[in-house]
């Protein structure tokens, strides 16, 4: 694994420059189709400029670099310690670079010592599989998209919302409602139905490593994906909250167990800024491929 | 499109109106969050930094010292404003801000002020951040550095032809009340 910091190093900086190949096609689809010379299909053009800028100058798409969360996919007997030892090394190095901003404050004392590293910065989940593959994805979360998240806790009287699919269809165009375009539109929604509060945040997360194209394979949530999108995307906030006809590029939803008692529904928000890689590592921890 | 250069005249700011696409030129000081809390508990502005007639940008930047030890901004898109709503009106108000650069809009309070006071919310593009970097041609000077850290630090940028859209004007009239009225009808017929 020697080759390991070199590669993570390579792994932020292209997370932060580049916008990965599904969501930028999904960005030129909403610039077809807002009506020409309004503020939105300008803004739209605006964010294409900055994406081609930020690969070309290798710098960062948006200022908020945001929490640095790595997934691992790792074999039984990997060295969990030690990568995550070099996870840290290399977003204080990419701090250094400009790749990251210096965008870690100590909760309690305000105080901001530049490097990205402290409780919780970076995060890294690991999870152990039985083959021999070593998986890493980063995910870069703006704190202006997390900030408009949502939890709700069903049944929720005020928004007539049940505890059922409809019910759970309901908090969902509600956190759309009230995101607006606070939180970088058009944006993508990552919905966890259940589990309890922390994993249920959690599982919401992880629908942000799914590609935007792809298809759930489970039919009833399958349905839920494709109706909310079409829904949400009739609501007329569009692009910055402009108003528009791109409102969200992409809805994913996974369900987790619950117990009888909780039934939340937990809804996370990412920007257009969608920042989002992954590598497949080879024995000595060089990149091997690229997953997006 | 419409060009801004600062500082503004009121009569300049009262001229505008909600759509209205413009370009500023000339200085933007940075304030957010921990600016604001810290102006609306009683702190002094550094010497140095005069907001009056000028622009206060909800920007965290990603900054960088080149070879040559001069400042660089690398990445400066907006950030969210609504944060602000608590004081913004109060800083508009004492220290004669004509113009808020923001994304996300706000509120009420904020709107009255820009009625009251002559000022207006300037939406730029969120996220676009090497687009609006490409802007600040120089970094003049920081302030409060050492206290708040590099993006919570007030930064005194020259920009050229920053492009921002004019959705809170000072006639009260805000583009986010309209858009959020307009989509809250539009779910409440589709649930």
């Amino acid at each position: 694994m020697n080759a390991l910091p070199e590669s993570l190093l390579e792994l932020i900086r292209r997370t932060s420059a580049e916008i990965p190949d599904d969501v930028q096609r999904g960005i030129l689809r909403s610039l077809e189709q807002e009506k020409k010379g309004t503020i939105a299909e300008s803004a739209l053009k605006l964010i294409e400029r900055n994406i081609a800028m930020a690969k070309a100058k290798s710098q960062p798409i948006c200022q908020d670099t945001g929490s640095v969360i790595f997934y691992v996919d790792c074999p039984i007997g990997f060295d969990q310690v030690r990568f995550e030892e070099t996870a840290r090394d290399a977003v204080k190095l990419a701090t250094q670079k400009g790749f990251l901003r210096q965008n870690s404050v100590n909760s309690l004392t305000g105080k901001n010592d530049g490097t990205n590293l402290g409780p919780g910065a970076p995060m890294v989940h690991f999870h152990q599989h039985r083959s021999p593959e070593v998986q890493v994805r980063l995910i870069l979360k703006g704190g202006g998209c997390e900030n408009v998240g949502a939890q709700y806790s069903l049944p929720d009287e005020k928004l007539h919302a049940n505890r059922d699919l409809k019910g759970c269809r309901a908090v969902i165009l509600d956190a759309v409602l009230q995101a607006q375009g606070k939180g970088c539109g058009p944006g993508v929604l990552g919905v966890c139905i259940g589990g309890d509060r922390a994993t249920g945040y959690e599982f919401s997360k992880t629908q942000f490593l799914r590609k935007l194209d792809d298809r759930n394979p489970v039919q009833e949530l399958d349905s839920m994906e494709q109706e909310i999108l079409a829904t949400a995307n009739e609501l007329g906030i569009g692009p910055m909250g402009f108003g528009g006809k791109t409102t969200l590029l992409g809805v994913k939803i996974c369900a987790a167990n619950r117990v009888p008692a909780s039934y939340f529904v937990s809804v996370s928000y990412m920007c257009w800024a969608f920042r989002r890689q992954g590598t497949t590592l080879d024995a000595n921890g060089a990149i091997a491929g690229w997953l997006y | 499109m419409i060009q801004l250069t600062t500082p503004f005249t009121e009569e300049k700011i009262r001229a505008l109106k909600v759509g209205d696409a413009v370009e500023i030129t000339g200085i933007f000081f940075t304030g957010r969050d921990a600016v604001h809390k810290y102006l609306h508990e009683g702190g002094a502005l550094p010497p140095g930094v005069n907001l009056r007639d000028g622009i206060l940008y909800h920007c965290g930047p990603v900054v960088v010292k080149d070879g040559a030890g001069e400042w660089k901004v690398t990445a400066a898109g907006p950030t969210t404003s609504i944060r602000e709503e608590p004081y913004q009106w109060q800083i508009i108000r004492d220290f004669g801000i004509r113009g808020v650069v923001g994304k996300g809009g706000m509120e009420s309070r904020t709107l009255e002020a820009c009625r009251e006071h002559g000022c207006v919310y300037l939406h730029a593009v969120g996220g676009a951040a090497q687009v609006l970097a490409e802007c600040i041609k120089r970094v003049r000077n920081v302030y409060l550095m050492e206290k708040f850290g590099a993006p919570e630090a007030i930064w005194e940028l020259e920009v050229e032809r920053f492009p921002a859209v004019v959705t809170m004007d000072s006639h009260g009239n805000s583009l986010h009340e309209q858009v959020l009225a307009d989509s809250r009808r539009a779910l409440a017929s589709r649930l």
